[in-house]
């Protein structure tokens, strides 16, 4: 191995590191947010208790949960029902890994070549994405079928149904971004999106494709099973849903994969419409700071929603995704592929 | 030694392993799992190709949709074990001398292939242009292979049609019924 290699290799090790457990305290930080602001719109104070303003309160909920025990229902699969948890956990952590955050960078002249700051720059980045969310279904299906339990199996077909149905839109949205970015690697559609228009408006794919913009949200909070699409956890139907059964870190790991699923739709809908880390006054190599910014305005966003509408019923939900935003996603797809291909946007 | 080397045996032995596994064990659900492992150690030999596109749509239609399917089927089917073939079948001369011969068919037809594969490899399959890039894949399936293309759609949708007129005739019989 060359000498000029190792300095690179070990700034991507640790960017691997950095990654992992930066996901691991955004999932904590937005048990904090989901609480606090959920606390504020029902106008109440959230918690207080733990640290200054109740801020080390994620931090005893991961306690208190290390603490319990584990268990296990009699008549569950004990290999599945260890598995599943780790698939979800371990698909939210991977889809991310295509996920670019900042420009190039050498660390202020440390390296000698710039590293992108993104784990794996793969050249079909999104479909990698996709790939890697399908087989994050079979953590929740196979967490409700080896349960042995009525509420989980039915959460879990909820659940799947809800996925499969929703992914279809979500494909569509996304394929229209590649027709105008003309690639499928995230980081030159980000990199398409750079300058403005009329010196004013920034080039962002949103003021393109807002219909795109508002399926490819849609569809992602139905693929993260949050609300007003939770079915797969309806409480007051379903128990909690696939993870009925599950207690401890077991349960953390669906947790964490939740939140961390949420982070990433919300990233990859930062790169895609919102120009990722392009932004004004910040210089390039600041670039992070835009993108954090608006991911943090996604997930504002993402539980605001939650607290503010009611869940749908089961076949609006199944009318609203194949008889509404599949069409729409079509004439969408459709209409941008007339523009690039006629007007050449 | 050659690192992909290394890894084209890593994902070969996933592939084959858990095929047999597929087959050998006899729970179900297992299989479906299993033979997703397989599909994704494919998937890993499809990469070392320099075939990531047809890698990653591998996972998501094989891996992903497809087998989400099978799994739904045998989990709803509730088949947690296969059944035992029934006692005498296995012992009778005649299914064991049928059996024997199919295995030697088999493993004749397999060796042939492999051997003309071998042939095909050396001769033809480096001559290849080997791009395929995402718009390479697009313009030869619609230019090129149109027609295989276009077929396989209307295949695929009176499939479809079918489900759909099977599943209806049954619904508008217990509603008539009902």
């Amino acid at each position: 191995m060359d000498s000029y290699i190792i300095p690179v290799v070990i700034a991507q090790l640790a960017l691997l590191i950095g990654v992992f457990f930066a996901l691991q305290i955004s999932a904590a930080v937005m048990v904090y947010v989901e609480r606090k602001v959920a606390a504020r719109i029902q106008q109440r104070m959230g918690p207080t208790l733990v640290g200054p303003y109740g801020l080390l309160q994620p931090l005893a909920d991961i306690i208190k949960l290390a603490m319990k025990e584990d268990t296990r229902p009699k008549a569950a699969d004990p290999i599945l029902f260890a598995l599943a948890p780790i698939i979800s956990a371990a698909a939210a952590f991977t889809a991310f890994a295509v996920v670019p955050f900042g420009a190039e960078t050498d660390l202020f002249g440390l390296l000698d070549q710039p590293i992108p700051l993104q784990v794996a720059d793969v050249n079909v980045a999104i479909l990698w994405v996709f790939a890697v969310t399908s087989m994050g279904v079979y953590g929740i299906v196979l967490a409700g079928w080896s349960s042995n339990s009525k509420y989980s199996l039915l959460g879990a077909l909820r659940s799947s149904a809800q996925m499969i149905s929703y992914e279809l839109s979500y494909g569509m949205a996304l394929a229209a971004v590649l027709l105008l970015a003309g690639s499928m690697s995230i980081r030159e559609i980000v990199d398409a999106q750079a300058g403005t228009w009329l010196y004013v408006i920034p080039r962002w794919f949103v003021f393109l494709q807002p219909i795109g913009f508002f399926i490819f949200m849609t569809a992602g909070v139905a693929e993260t099973n949050r609300a007003p699409f939770d079915f797969p956890e309806a409480e007051q139907e379903l128990v909690a849903g696939y993870h009925t059964e599950y207690s401890s870190m077991s349960f953390a790991m669906f947790f964490l994969a939740e939140y961390i699923n949420m982070v990433t739709v919300s990233a990859i809908a930062t790169n895609l419409y919102l120009g990722g880390w392009h932004g004004p006054l910040l210089p390039e190599w600041l670039g992070w700071i835009w993108f954090l910014i608006k991911v943090a305005f996604l997930l504002f966003f993402y539980v605001w929603m939650r607290w503010t509408l009611p869940r749908y019923r089961y076949d609006q939900l199944m009318a609203f995704g194949w008889k509404f935003l599949l069409p729409l996603s079509v004439f969408n797809l459709l209409a941008t592929a007339a523009g690039v291909l006629y007007f050449g946007f | 030694m050659d690192f992909n080397l290394v890894l084209f045996y890593a994902f070969a032995a996933i592939a084959v392993g858990a095929t047999l596994l597929v087959v050998l064990q006899s729970n179900p659900v297992y299989s479906v799992l299993l033979l997703i492992g397989s599909f994704i150690g494919l998937a890993g030999l499809y990469v070392l190709l320099d075939a990531p596109f047809v890698a990653v749509i591998q996972i998501i239609i094989y891996a992903g949709a497809i087998m989400v399917l099978f799994l739904f089927v045998v989990m709803l089917l509730n088949a947690p074990r296969e059944e035992p073939a029934p006692p005498g079948i296995l012992e009778s001369g005649m299914t064991r001398a049928v059996g024997a011969v199919l295995a030697l068919a088999f493993a004749l037809e397999l060796a042939w292939a492999l051997n003309h594969s071998r042939t095909l490899a050396t001769t033809d399959a480096y001559d290849m242009p080997r791009s395929f890039s995402v718009p390479d894949i697009g313009q030869r399936l619609f230019q090129e292979y149109a027609f295989a293309f276009e077929a396989t759609s209307i295949l695929i949708l009176v499939a479809m049609l079918g489900a759909i007129t099977l599943a209806a005739r049954r619904v508008a019989e217990r509603s008539r019924r009902g």
